[in-house]
């Protein structure tokens, strides 16, 4: 049996940041995910804020690395490809108190080396954020915030971590860790690794994959947060992300731009118990729409195209990384919450040093490709590109997905970069997730990934095994 | 920059029925775009009979109907056709962006007629709580891969909303020999026609729940199950009547929208037939929502007849 020097339980966009990070070094690395693709965990739900570091305290672990991975990402997302916006952000303040209270999120975010912060008025706000509730007395301004295709950049990470040698196993569910001499020996749902270090990046589950190693001091709880996305066409809404004053459980419903150009608000912030409840409300719609329309008052909720619901991993206050004394060579990233995916590059690097520091050399490679080609889509690109692109290959110009505009060719694409789920290609492509919801382009896209993949078209599955799209063929039976 | 007299967006009933009247009121120079690779829109998944009985006073299925039209566009050079073309703009100035298979093309025309269609309410518009796993169609979805694609959706299947398309979905999956649990409706009576109730749901012994709502979706990967209770007439629960069905699909089918985003990008306002900009017209369910695909065709002649004198006024 092949034994690793690394093992990363868990592909989110935590898993594969360190995956990707590690693979500048001459190391064996394997990443193992449960789901049938990347990304279908945590990060799937994320809405894609690169926070600037103005709101959690300087001295935990969130601030500090939030503040690092904001400056770390531009280079990050240059590298591979991934449209990183620096579309800046607003925390608006309704009165005295509040104004107060911005005044202390700016003076802590400079501690943290945020820089370009100022307090807005009025005046200000009125010219750069008409639809911004008038009542809204001033605003924390923090130009470096931005935004991100959250699962986009996962698959990006892990695309350049496999051309650089990692090896990632989905569908592979780790069922128990056992130490043998200095080893850990990881037995899953598919096959049996053996490893010399093993970090535990397992989102919602890290505490039941933390227990398996004997470490039981950290529990997760999920803490639902329901979103709703907007049409794109209500793109404008907004010049900036616009944020209320944070509360002591979560930031607050937000107007959130997206990577892809539909404005999205919430989320909800509500404990739970169930690490699979991913079910939406009407009290989480009404909540919503209400905290959203006391930031953008003209927002109608006949232009919510679509919601779904995420799970924060929290473990605390603060994220849990660390080096356990009591079990050598395992590490836990867990508890990564907000503003974990700001973090991602920064917690790479400290898991890096926590290995190094650890007794795992780290000789860099003689090359390590950093760069990927950057993946041409049909709705981000200008006339003049599109033309480009069709001259190049003319499946450019034959459009599936008509709400959102993706080709037959940026599908096909999504087939062969490892797409293996209806979900999988909507996640890289945004094909079905506009306001017909694949109503119109289903059969299309299964239609290409049975040719693709020679799968029966009754084989293919909205997110994995369990989720198949149709129960049965007429031509089998 | 290529130039027409007059251009119309989508290829369906309404299209196909302006481009033959705007050409029979002597406009000899017409595009005709349209998204998929067959002319006929919608109607060539309504295998079901029912159409024509006002315009052609006979009784046709979708197919049919649209052949009768396919064939007189196919007679008319004056016509050109471009499938597999999708419309991305349109601009107040009569400009019209579409991509086909490797083109990019941009067309200034004397008229603009939008004829593209509508689409269906989604669960999202209606709000149903619960989960999102495999097994949630609309209706015109769940149609198109039994009656297109030979692929039959699910078993055991409750129907919400009783539109049209969801009353003939009913008989279509019986006819499968799927088992369609219920049709759920919110108000006192159906949204669709007489005939469709009869033929559809009594014929076949479908449980019909009108002044019902779902209140929840359960399933993780698949649909499980769903919740149902009873109604008063503000829509409130009438406590105590909560009960489950046991299902793998769920058909949405509680209305259509009229397809307007090309025409809202341009900033350009409905105002009947026509717009606020001349020489821009709509018609079919791009304008309102026809029950009859008869009275689509009426309405779209009156348009192409519009369009038509638009151009000749403007030489």
């Amino acid at each position: 049996m092949k034994l690793y020097d690394v093992i990363i339980i868990g592909a989110g966009v935590i898993g594969t940041s360190i995956a990707r990070e590690l693979s500048r070094y001459k190391l064996d690395i394997a990443l193992l995910e449960k789901e049938e693709e990347l990304a279908f965990g945590v990060s799937k739900s994320n809405s894609g804020i690169i926070h600037p570091g103005t709101q959690n305290p300087p001295c935990s672990l969130k601030g500090k690395l939030c503040a690092q991975g904001n400056f770390l990402i531009r280079k990050i997302s240059k590298e591979l490809g991934v449209d990183f916006k620096e579309v800046g952000e607003l925390i608006v303040a309704f009165n005295e108190a509040e104004i107060k209270e911005l005044l202390r999120l700016k003076k802590e975010a400079e501690i943290l080396g945020v820089y370009g912060l100022k307090i807005v008025d009025r005046a200000w706000l009125k010219e750069n954020e008409p639809n911004l509730n008038n009542a809204a007395v001033c605003g924390l301004y923090a130009p470096t915030a931005g935004i991100i295709s959250p699962y986009r950049f996962v698959y990006d990470l892990a695309e350049n971590a496999i051309r650089n040698g990692v090896e990632i196993h989905t569908e592979t569910k780790v069922i128990n860790i056992i130490r043998v001499d200095g080893y850990f020996e990881i037995v899953t749902s598919k096959e049996l690794f053996k490893t010399k270090y093993l970090i535990n990046a397992a989102g919602l589950f890290a505490d039941e994959i933390s227990k398996m190693v004997g470490i039981d001091d950290f529990k997760i709880k999920p803490r639902k947060g329901e979103e709703f996305i907007l049409d794109k066409k209500k793109e404008n809404l907004t010049n900036h992300l616009i944020f209320p004053l944070p509360s002591k459980i979560s930031k607050g419903v937000l107007i959130i731009k997206t990577a892809d150009g539909n404005p999205m608000i919430g989320p909800t912030a509500e404990d739970i118990e169930d690490k699979e409840d991913l079910s939406t409300s009407d009290s989480g719609f009404s909540k919503v729409l209400l905290s959203a329309r006391r930031l953008i008052p003209s927002i109608n909720d006949k232009d919510i195209i679509a919601y779904f619901a995420g799970l924060r991993p929290v473990a605390g206050d603060d994220f849990i990384i660390r080096h356990e004394g009591k079990a050598h060579g395992f590490i836990n990233v867990a508890g990564i919450q907000s503003p974990g995916l700001t973090a991602s590059p920064a917690i790479a690097l400290l898991v890096a040093d926590i290995l190094k520091n650890n007794g795992l050399a780290l000789k860099k490679k003689l090359i390590f490709h950093a760069h990927r080609k950057k993946t041409a889509h049909i709705f981000a690109s200008p006339f003049s590109k599109t033309k480009k692109l069709i001259k190049k290959d003319a499946s450019y110009g034959d459009i599936v997905c008509r709400c959102e505009m993706v080709s037959a060719k940026e599908i096909k694409d999504a087939i062969k970069r490892g797409a293996k789920t209806m979900d999988g290609v909507k996640f890289r492509t945004r094909a079905q997730s506009g306001r017909c919801h694949g109503s119109f382009c289903a059969t299309r896209i299964m239609k290409i990934m049975a040719e693709e993949t020679r799968m029966p078209l009754t084989g293919i599955t909205k997110r994995g095994r369990g989720s198949e799209i149709v129960k049965r063929d007429r031509a089998t039976m | 920059m290529i130039k027409r007299d007059l251009v119309i967006v989508g290829g369906g009933p309404a299209g196909m029925a302006a481009a033959v009247s705007a050409y029979e009121n002597g406009v000899k120079d017409i595009l005709l775009i349209e998204r998929d690779q067959y002319l006929g829109g919608i109607l060539n998944q309504c295998i079901h009979t029912g159409f024509g009985i006002n315009y052609f006073k006979e009784i046709l299925t979708g197919p049919e109907y649209a052949d009768r039209f396919i064939k007189k566009i196919k007679d008319i050079q004056d016509i050109e056709v471009s499938l597999k073309s999708l419309v991305v703009k349109l601009t107040n100035d009569k400009t019209v962006t579409f991509l086909k298979p490797g083109r990019l093309e941009t067309v200034k025309a004397k008229a603009v007629i939008m004829a593209t269609g509508c689409r269906e309410k989604t669960r999202e518009m209606i709000h149903i709580q619960g989960t999102r796993p495999a097994g949630i169609f609309s209706a015109g979805l769940a149609q198109k891969l039994i009656n297109i694609e030979g692929l039959l959706p699910g078993k055991e299947v409750v129907i919400i909303g009783s539109g049209d398309i969801g009353l003939i979905m009913a008989r279509r999956f019986a006819l499968e020999g799927a088992k369609v649990k219920a049709i759920i409706e919110i108000q006192k009576e159906t949204r669709g026609l007489l005939r469709n109730v009869v033929q559809c749901v009594e014929d076949f012994d479908i449980p019909f729940y009108f002044n019902h709502k779902i209140s929840r979706i359960y399933g993780k990967d698949r649909v499980e199950k769903v919740s149902v209770m009873k109604v008063d007439d503000n829509f409130n629960e009438i406590p105590g009547s909560l009960f489950e069905i046991k299902c793998d699909t769920i058909l949405i089918s509680v209305g259509l929208i009229s397809e307007n985003e090309l025409i809202e990008m341009a900033g350009v306002k409905i105002e009947e037939n026509k717009t606020s900009v001349p020489g821009i017209f709509v018609c079919g369910n791009s304008f309102k929502i026809y029950d009859m695909v008869d009275s689509v065709t009426e309405d779209s002649i009156l348009t192409g007849k519009l369009a038509a004198e638009y151009i000749m006024s403007c030489k």
